[in-house]
């Protein structure tokens, strides 16, 4: 069994071992391996390849373009994904645009990972998802891993990747632990976590766990629930959640972050359009548009938790017989 | 007193400035016409300095401009017809028409590219020195921007982010007194040296009129960068003769102050010098100009015939490489 955290260090360790172009940096990720703990030994191991930085996340983002387009293949860290409007022009202007306005002269090969995420009581700018922020942005990757392999594949996968990619860690997984392989996943394509033909619930991330955990508490209704792990948000892999949808009837889209303008709007939207004639049901749980609260008991009740999703499907089933 | 050099070196330096002027004025008179879109930002007045940094520059060299970026672009070689047709947005621009006036990238000829958000070539720049270090050739990366820059945040923190980590780069501030419509004194404390000399920066300042001193002054700073002496900056001090942008009649100006700098006209002071003081005959001079309108008489004309990018490559392009 191998902790969340782990699978990051070794997936960064492995790529800058497997390529001498591959370089990491950020705020101390190096000598103090950084503050969750995701990148010790780098830098003993890896040299001058991995190194501090100042704190200035428009820089290094800005830097990390630049050494992406003449030749190497930079990670950085962004401490928290709050963060990453301090980095939003490097990545929106400059990374995002660069292969296509070039005329594809070259790609931008970097990837950003992040922590990200509420329920550590950090309050409103120490807890966020930043996906919907990225989300409208053409030529960027977005990933969100929810298992320590998927976190080791999918970290390597974006190494590997000739694009921008955004690789969100979310802080609640960190310690969580599970069975790694070395079978790689491709960017771009979601999972399916438990097989149930009555309805489908599609999610990221923490996400994912409470909704295998309200599926367990539904099954001991008779409710069987088919759980997707989306794994990539950008681009997103609307074809598997559709032909689930195509078995169940159902779908329900549990995101954690804003109801407005977020990834589960996106696929109900491109549901909706592309296969409306298998709906009988389909919505979404998200948190609430507010700031996330810092409270422990405003906290716990602003985010999706098993209870409330299994609670929202057995009355939206019984709403829907009825 | 400077050292002019051998007449021919001048006289080549004046045949690319004035390539710079005419192309630039061809750009000017197509966009009256409404054949250029857009807008454009022309650097007419600012040619020394684009050829005399370029003439300082390696093939391992790198170079970042602004959206005031034509002059950069041809100094560096891009084939000057490909630079006008992507002006007229035309599928033999150097980036097909996909980037325009303010975004022209060619890695080909070492431009990794003109950055259309203020402070983005700074960031651009910073990260090329990374690899330029990385892979130890003595390659040396140059941003060029205006003084309007100084205030911006990629400033503030790629200078110190290139400082403590001594990456072979030049921050080439063109200081040509506006940042758009503004004078430099109403939004700017202090002097432009004063900020990259409180990190320890080596700067100085030089006649941005005159191509000699900018090449002098710009192969002694991308000398010292190349010998591993870390960040260099240089202010040149120089005019626009055009307003910032297609709509901007220069009513800011003070009485006087174009005519003023227009007798120090960059081509005026090459002229006089390659004449007074190298001996050259004037015909020789005027026979360059000659060559250089034919050049743009031709290049007019194959811009206009230039045929547009087909649509069709919106349904079959990606986002991403592979």
């Amino acid at each position: 069994m191998v902790e969340f955290r782990e699978a990051i260090v070794t997936a960064l360790d492995e790529e800058l071992a497997a390529n001498e172009n591959v370089v990491f940096f950020g705020e101390d990720v190096a000598e103090p391996g950084g503050v969750f703990k995701a990148t010790p030994g780098l830098r003993k191991k890896h040299g001058d390849r991995v190194f501090d930085t100042p704190i200035s996340e428009l820089a290094l983002t800005g830097a990390a373009f630049g050494s992406a387009v003449t030749g190497l293949r930079p990670v950085i860290e962004i401490m928290f994904g709050d963060f990453m409007p301090l980095a939003m022009d490097s990545l929106v202007n400059q990374s995002a645009k660069y292969w296509f306005i070039s005329n594809e002269q070259q790609s931008v090969p970097l990837v950003v990972r992040s922590a990200i995420g509420a329920g550590s009581r950090l309050g409103a700018v120490h807890s966020q998802t930043p996906v919907p922020w990225f989300l409208g942005v053409p030529g960027l990757k977005i990933v969100c891993p929810s298992t320590p392999n998927d976190a080791r594949a999918l970290l390597k996968a974006a190494i590997r990747d000739d694009n921008p990619v955004l690789f969100f860690e979310h802080k609640r997984l960190y310690s969580l632990k599970g069975e790694v392989d070395d079978d790689p996943v491709e960017l771009g394509t979601a999972r399916v976590m438990r097989e149930g033909a009555d309805l489908t619930i599609v999610s990221a991330m923490v996400g994912v766990h409470v909704a295998l955990e309200a599926a367990e508490a539904l099954a001991r209704d008779g409710i069987e629930a088919e759980v997707i792990d989306l794994r990539t948000l950008r681009p997103l892999d609307h074809a598997a959640v559709a032909a689930s949808l195509a078995r169940t009837g159902h779908l329900l889209v549990v995101e954690e972050g804003p109801r407005t303008g977020g990834w589960s709007a996106t696929v109900a939207a491109e549901i909706a359009e592309g296969s409306l004639h298998d709906i009988d049901d389909l919505w979404r749980l998200t948190t609430p548009d507010l700031p996330i609260p810092f409270s422990p008991a405003l906290e716990d009740a602003f985010l999706p938790g098993a209870e409330r999703l299994a609670a929202a499907v057995r009355s939206r089933l019984v709403s829907r017989s009825g | 007193m400077v050292d002019s050099g051998p007449a021919d070196a001048l006289l080549d330096m004046y045949r690319r400035m004035r390539l710079i002027r005419d192309f630039e004025e061809l750009v000017q008179a197509l966009f009256l016409k409404g054949e250029v879109p857009g807008t454009t930002h022309l650097c007419i007045g600012q040619e020394a300095d684009a050829i005399g940094v370029a003439s300082a520059l390696g093939d391992e060299d790198r170079l970042a401009g602004t959206y005031r970026g034509h002059g950069v672009a041809l100094a560096l070689g891009v084939d000057p017809q490909a630079l006008l047709d992507e002006m007229l947005g035309r599928a033999t621009g150097v980036c097909g028409g996909r980037a325009g006036s303010m975004n022209v990238i060619d890695l080909s000829n070492r431009l990794i590219g003109c950055f259309g958000i203020v402070g983005g070539s700074i960031a651009a720049a910073t990260g090329a020195a990374l690899s330029l270090k990385r892979q130890g050739r003595g390659g040396v990366a140059v941003a060029f921007f205006g003084e309007g820059t100084i205030n911006q945040g990629y400033f503030a923190e790629c200078l110190n982010f290139a400082q403590v980590l001594s990456l072979p780069v030049l921050y080439l501030c063109e200081n040509n007194r506006y940042g758009e419509f503004t004078p430099y004194e109403d939004v700017t404390a202090g002097e432009v040296l004063d900020r990259p000399r409180t990190l320890g920066i080596p700067a100085e300042q030089v006649d941005g009129m005159d191509v000699v001193a900018v090449r002098d002054v710009a192969e002694g700073a991308v000398g010292r960068a190349r010998d591993g002496e870390g960040p260099q900056f240089v202010e040149t001090l120089t005019y626009r003769f055009v307003g910032h942008s297609r709509a901007d009649p220069g009513a800011y100006r003070k009485q006087g102050e174009l005519e003023e700098w227009k007798l120090r006209d960059p081509l005026t002071v090459a002229r006089a010098r390659l004449v007074d003081e190298l001996g050259v005959d004037a015909g020789e001079v005027d026979a360059v100009d000659r060559e250089i309108g034919a050049q743009i008489d031709e290049m007019r004309s194959a811009g206009l015939e230039a045929p547009l990018p087909d649509p069709a490559l919106l349904a079959e392009a990606s986002e991403f490489k592979g």
